[in-house]
């Protein structure tokens, strides 16, 4: 029924053919229809820690801002610091309510003085689209141009020694959150030095068209392995990276959310600021943990803590890098200390586990 | 996609093999393993528990998503594969050999009647795999 219309709804991006031709498992995520796996999330986890994987996260949204007051608007709607922020430069951000819950996280490019390049996720693209518009006053044009482009993350240590043959940008010149205008085997892109697997590498944003023939080139670029959203879930996972409608949505608070370090309260007035400066205490916090027993404890499952609930994981997985299954969810902040013990039920089984540093995986 | 014959199948995508009348094997069929990905934790019951046939008797967890066992069948756990705690994924090498799950004894054989053929079986996964791409 909801199954149904869902299915007859979803997108494709411009490299569906290659990943349905590689024999990928396609799943549905938020409207499009993605690989979530082509030879195993392992094997695929393990080259992207290893060597390299590569990526198609053409779902992602794209949002433009710009105008005379695209500074000036980027500045309020957002909890990071614009002003830090050179043409050809990124940032990590966040968009907040009137309450301080998170909208959305994104990346923000700054691809001129006044214009701006918002990569949102997927599932908010309408959400924020809609938020930016309406805030949006004169001097200021917010356009969702998601459709136009292609993305391909290639992740892992040996990404810029496999895309530099391909380009003729100084790719080793290129730092964390900074990008480039290049053309990669004849496709022009905006290599960013960014992505959201805790490793090295680079985002391509290519039009739409091109994406295909970018894949093809990165794919024979040599020992590239396709990776899915399986891996790109473990991979962020492993590296405590908050994922939208899991860690963080419009009720949790950054500080909840362990982002308050995204906002940046002396910047001036944002959306969502005056709550923040309040400093009211946490009720709860994002925490680490880490089963002491066997089960791998998942999105929901509850946490106990002395036979009482305390609160619920929010992400959980087997840390292919290290073998043990991981989680992140929310406990009281009284509770949240490194090395606390809690209970996760896991099929009504009340299962040790312990409080751990996040990152799982440095 | 492999579904040997002799062998039962639930719309649950669990087999069951029966030896000698009423002392049967199970596991998860080629196509289960195959939704699931890399097997890799498996929560079984015990020796001397009871299961009964519809209800979940365990899971089994890839990396991404945990699935319920559900009994194809009645009956009295009497073995456990103690292979897979430490090697889970020969569920998905070796589904009907090396990667069972238990062994039971059927307290009512003549459920095995409900379960699918080879070949309704087969039948019946195309048409999950068709509700899988349908578009």
């Amino acid at each position: 029924m909801a199954a149904e219309a869902e299915t007859q709804a979803l997108r494709r991006t411009p490299v569906h053919a290659r990943h349905v031709a590689l024999g990928a498992r396609m799943v549905e995520f938020a409207g499009w229809e993605m690989p979530v796996q082509y030879r195993g999330i392992q094997a695929e986890h393990a080259a992207v820690r290893s060597r390299a994987g590569l990526f198609d996260v053409s779902h992602m949204g794209e949002i433009e801002v710009s105008g005379a007051g695209a500074s000036r608007f980027c500045q309020h709607v957002t909890t990071n610091d614009v002003r830090r922020l050179d043409p050809s430069q990124a940032q990590y951000t966040l968009l907040l309510n009137d309450r301080a819950g998170v909208i959305d996280d994104l990346v923000i490019f700054r691809l001129e003085a006044e214009r701006y390049l918002l990569c949102v996720n997927a599932s908010r693209r309408e959400v924020d689209f809609e938020w930016l518009a309406g805030h949006a006053g004169d001097g200021v044009t917010v356009r969702d141009v998601s459709d136009s482009y292609a993305l391909l993350a290639l992740q892992g240590p040996a990404t810029e020694d496999i895309l530099q043959p391909l380009t003729a940008a100084e790719l080793s010149a290129v730092k964390p959150f900074n990008f480039v205008t290049a053309e990669v085997s004849g496709v022009r892109c905006m290599v960013s030095r960014t992505g959201y697997t805790g490793e090295d590498g680079f985002e391509l944003y290519c039009p739409a068209e091109d994406g295909a023939r970018l894949w093809d080139a990165l794919v024979d670029a040599g020992e590239v392995e396709p990776a899915g959203l399986g891996a790109r879930d473990t991979l962020r996972l492993e590296k405590g990276f908050a994922l939208y409608g899991h860690e963080i949505d419009e009720t949790t608070t950054p500080p909840e959310a362990r982002l308050g370090w995204v906002a940046k309260l002396d910047k001036g007035p944002f959306i969502g600021s005056d709550v923040l400066s309040r400093k009211e205490p946490l009720q709860r916090r994002l925490a680490g943990l880490e089963m002491a027993d066997a089960g791998i404890a998942r999105q929901g499952y509850r946490i106990f803590q002395d036979d009482r609930e305390v609160g619920r994981v929010t992400s959980g997985t087997l840390s292919p890098t290290l073998g043990k299954a991981i989680a992140l969810g929310y406990v009281p902040a009284d509770a949240a200390a490194v090395g606390a013990e809690v209970r996760v039920e896991i099929r009504r089984r009340r299962v040790p586990a312990r409080i751990v540093r996040v990152p799982f995986v440095r | 996609m492999e579904y040997p014959k002799g062998l039962r199948y639930s719309r649950e995508h669990e087999w069951v093999s029966v030896e000698d009348g009423d002392s049967g094997i199970i596991g998860i069929t080629d196509f289960a393993q195959n939704e699931l990905g890399d097997v890799v934790y498996v929560e079984a019951p015990e020796v001397g528990e009871k299961i009964s046939k519809d209800d979940p008797f365990g899971a089994v967890e890839s990396v991404k998503a945990v699935s319920d066992l559900y009994a194809p069948v009645s009956g009295t756990v009497t073995e456990v594969n103690d292979a897979l705690p430490d090697t889970p994924e020969l569920i998905n090498e070796d589904p009907y050999g090396e990667g069972w799950i238990i062994k039971v004894t059927l307290s009512d054989p003549d459920e095995l009647d409900d379960l699918m053929t080879p070949e309704e079986y087969t039948e019946y996964c195309e048409g999950e795999q068709d509700d899988d791409d349908g578009d």
